[in-house]
């Protein structure tokens, strides 16, 4: 096993607030990596083709962010610390080994994104939820000061735009359609609720970088989550659940059981075969 | 081999005009609007001390095929002499269909997949919107409807023509 390092040890405020962007950094690529590969599941078996293109699709543009953010990560990484992130192998951060060789408890993606896909109404839930959210953070981060940042965000919106109508959509067309789908979708919403207050509570790292203007400020987009919501869910004719419990702790580093099931598959290639490449 | 290679940047730009996109074949990496700037550094080379920079954005984030257009870029230049090369992916300006060439939009169409409208309709966050009017690339007709807005790659919707009945690819505004 490969030992990592992921407490970028802090000497001073300069490095302080590059670890903080290191790790804010990979909490970005995290999230969008973990949903990437949890949409991917559903290749070969969507509802009908042109949705299971739709839901690969989706998954491609994710992917893509998170080699954005895990580039960059690396980048930020090798030029900050004496110290490799892996210390065994002594490479070099690269997007591959902050994707493959680091463990559980160093992913700081949310909660929402590893919770299992279940049926397709529960996967379409996950997706909105995550891309309401995705399309207010993208859209404040092209404002921020880092200049990388700003880019990808800049680069991802127009992507996201497509998400969320596409989720948007079909929030609408289960809550609105048969019995079946309805009850489907209900479920959806009360399985996944407890996981949405944690997209909007600043980890340390986002905190850290909010008066620098280079992180978003995630709590100030809760309203704007909610209107939207609302106004899609009242077209669906769901309710918005109340005083549900908020599960947190991902942003952290501390997971469900289900990412490790996650993790074993997406890695095991690089960690049975280390540096095997296409 | 005693010849000096003058590299000037015209040289570069027509010979990137031989790479296509793999998914697309018949547009140019210039038709397609992703190389964004072209840099000589040493103009007269004796290889390798002279060399070219590519700057190139993708079309989306996730695209596949641009690993395999860095790589025939890298082949372009490598088959015509040059040895340093150096290509780098520029994120901002984000690119957008408005970047693909009038010829550009010609040849998609001649290929049987209905060239972005100018005029964008569809990139905002409304719900069950259509473009106003997709040509159909077969018999031209506007009578015409989407089925998805995720096609066979990331920079192309589903749609299908009520005339001709034929389904077609429509390279959706971004
Ligand atoms: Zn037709």
């Amino acid at each position: 096993m490969p030992i990592t390092n992921s407490e970028f040890p802090i000497t001073n405020s300069q490095l302080l607030i590059t670890n903080q962007l290191i790790n804010y950094t990979l909490h970005l690529a995290d999230n969008t990596l973990i949903l990437a590969q949890q949409n991917s599941e559903w290749c070969g078996h969507g509802p009908i083709l042109e949705q299971d293109i739709a839901i690969t699709n989706i998954s491609l543009d994710l992917l893509g962010q998170a080699r954005n953010f895990y580039q960059y990560a690396a980048e930020l990484i090798n030029q900050s610390t004496s110290q490799p992130i892996n210390l065994l192998t002594s490479q070099p951060a690269t997007e591959d080994t902050l994707a493959y060789l680091r463990d559980n408890r160093e992913f700081r993606n949310c909660l929402l994104v590893e919770q299992e896909n279940g049926d397709w109404a529960k996967t379409i839930l996950r997706q909105f939820v995550f891309s309401n959210y995705q399309y207010l953070l993208y859209e404040k981060m092209q404002d921020s000061k880092d200049e990388a940042l700003r880019a990808i965000a800049e680069k991802a919106l127009k992507e996201v735009i497509y998400h969320l109508k596409w989720s948007s959509e079909w929030v609408i067309r289960l809550g609105d359609g048969t019995e079946e789908s309805n009850q489907r979708i209900n479920k959806a919403v009360i399985e996944l609720w407890p996981y949405v207050d944690e997209l909007f509570i600043n980890a340390a790292y986002e905190s850290a970088l909010i008066s620098n203007n280079i992180s978003v400020d995630v709590a100030s987009l809760k309203n704007l989550w909610m209107q939207k919501t609302k106004e899609i869910f009242a077209e669906a004719t769901l309710g918005i659940p109340e005083n549900i419990f908020a599960h947190k702790g991902g942003k952290q580093g501390m997971h469900t059981e289900r990412l490790g099931y996650i993790l074993a598959e997406m890695q095991f290639l690089q960690r049975a075969y280390p540096n095997s490449v296409w | 081999m005693t010849d000096e290679i003058i590299i000037n940047e015209k040289t570069v730009w027509e010979i990137l005009e031989t790479v296509t996109d793999p998914e697309i074949p018949v547009l140019s990496i210039i038709d397609l609007g992703i190389v964004r700037k072209i840099e000589i550094y040493n103009a007269v080379q004796k290889p390798p001390s002279g060399g070219v920079g590519v700057f190139i954005t993708p079309t989306y984030t996730g695209c596949p095929a641009m690993d395999v257009i860095r790589m025939n870029i890298r082949m372009a230049l490598l088959e015509n002499g040059f040895t340093n090369i150096d290509i780098k992916t520029i994120l901002s300006p984000a690119w957008t269909t408005d970047w693909m060439t009038e010829e550009g939009k010609q040849k998609l169409k001649a290929y049987g997949i209905a060239s972005p409208n100018s005029k964008q309709q569809v990139c905002t966050p409304g719900l069950f919107q259509e473009e106003e009017a997709v040509q159909c690339p077969h018999c031209n007709s506007y009578h015409t409807q989407m089925i998805s807005r995720f096609g066979s790659t990331a920079c192309k919707a589903l749609y299908k023509c009520n005339d001709c009945k034929e389904p077609f690819d429509y390279f959706k505004c971004h």
